[in-house]
């Protein structure tokens, strides 16, 4: 296949960094979720789960509606982020991090509960006796044992981020070098009679791009997944 | 006093009731059947249970006084807690987890160096392994060790024989015979063993 033109070198750099950033927000907030629903008990925590899936259930194309209501620039969190933290999100860029985010949270939350879930909970109380607190416990013992979980989240949502359409497209519009990312673009190259070769070339990239996630995710995997595996003794 | 302990530990509706003191020295048996709640006053010693009531002296330590509302943290108790499980880092290999505890500890608590503990208990040869391809008798040693580096004050251990074969008795048997007579450290040791009480045990806790 001949060079990337710059146009299409400004949807993949675009679509990873949407991606990355979505990752990184998605990341923390997931894990805190998946230990809540993991390890805590309060009134409510089936609201909570529920909420966490809403993504996962929902047409695409009304998550991004509800994304408008909240983030909008009269939204009360759009109102917030922007008057706080002077980010805002709709038509650009950080919206479709957002979207990307918001609708890979699920995914990456039921990755994480499940390991942590796994995790021996005796082993913490070895750790406490053995003289660690409970943030040692947690770094030393719960965190890595979780860990093959983390990583396996992180790749099902980066997956589910660089994919990510319908949300994006409701929410942060599609507007080139700014949210236009690989699916938006294929869209739009859709929409354009005689644009056949240029809709190959895009969706060969991004064929490329997730089979480079996928490899890069069954390495890291692989590293991470050793010792974790097996528990008790 | 090693150990002076009143407590009341609540399990679903079953209500147990503990009360002992012991002299200095030697090993403490706490004889029973099974289910008696022995782990349960073990965890409680360690500070993983919280009784309902009562008191937890050891060396004349307060760990737990819920009248003076006093409940030390399990890390805070400096216990070597040898469970029935082991619960040996499957994550880390021997090296690492021997040296948990004994690297969380301040140099001034640590009284057994690494290469005491592993001459002491025949391990040394084990070290670059990990827990899940150890056999039941090495890897009970090595749980012993890990206790032992913690700096514990005091040891609590917990059918120690159960995970090993019968071949392999009688070398863990020695070792805790060794801990027993030359270590001086207060120990409960938790059986349900007539035979292997009355030869270990200074002085025998019906539970």
């Amino acid at each position: 296949m001949p060079a990337l033109t710059p146009e299409e070198w400004q949807v993949l750099v675009l679509s990873l960094k949407v991606s990355f950033v979505a990752m990184a927000a998605a990341l923390p907030l997931a894990f805190a979720l998946a230990w809540v629903l993991a390890r805590w008990r309060f009134p409510g925590k089936v609201l909570l789960d529920a909420l966490v899936h809403l993504p996962l259930v929902l047409p695409p194309v009304v998550t991004g509606w509800l994304l408008l209501i909240a983030f909008g620039t009269n939204g009360p969190l759009g109102r917030f982020f922007a008057e706080w933290l002077g980010l805002t999100f709709i038509f650009r860029w950080t919206g479709a991090a957002l979207a990307a985010a918001v609708m890979a949270l699920p995914l990456m939350v039921r990755a994480m509960r499940l390991s942590i879930e796994a995790v021996d909970r005796r082993l913490e109380q070895a750790a406490r006796t053995l003289g660690a607190g409970r943030w040692r416990t947690f770094a030393t013992v719960t965190l890595p044992l979780a860990m093959p979980g983390v990583l396996a989240g992180l790749v099902l949502g980066l997956a589910r981020s660089i994919g990510e359409f319908g949300a994006t497209i409701t929410f942060a519009s599609n507007i080139p070098g700014e949210t236009q990312t690989l699916p938006l673009a294929i869209y739009s190259a859709l929409q354009m009679p005689g644009s056949e070769w240029q809709v190959t070339r895009l969706a060969v990239l991004s064929i490329l791009v997730s089979v480079v996630a996928l490899v890069a995710s069954e390495w890291l995997a692989r590293r991470s997944g050793q010792g974790g595996a097996h528990h008790a003794l | 006093m090693p150990f002076d302990v009143a407590i009341t530990l609540q399990r679903g509706k079953l209500r147990l009731d503990y009360a002992f003191q012991t002299e200095k020295g030697g090993l403490t048996a706490l004889f029973g059947p099974s289910g008696a709640g022995k782990t349960s006053l073990l965890d409680a010693i360690a500070g993983l249970a919280r009784p309902s009531e009562g008191r937890i002296l050891v060396e004349d330590r307060v760990l737990f006084d819920k009248a003076r509302r006093i409940d030390l943290r399990p890390e805070q108790r400096r216990c070597g807690y040898v469970f029935q499980d082991l619960r040996l880092f499957p994550h880390k290999s021997v090296r690492d987890n021997l040296l948990y505890g004994w690297r969380l500890a301040p140099a001034e608590r640590r009284w057994m160096d690494f290469d005491a503990a592993l001459g002491f208990l025949g391990i040394g040869h084990l070290l670059d392994r990990r827990p899940a391809t150890l056999s039941g008798g090495e890897a009970q040693r090595v749980a012993i060790g890990r206790a032992l580096l913690s700096g514990p004050r005091f040891l609590l251990m917990d059918e120690p024989l159960a995970s090993v074969d019968a071949e392999r008795r009688e070398e863990i048997l020695t070792v805790i015979e060794r801990i027993r007579d030359e270590l001086a450290l207060p120990i409960l040791y938790v059986s349900h063993d007539r035979a292997e009480v009355d030869r270990l045990a200074s002085r025998v806790i019906a539970i």
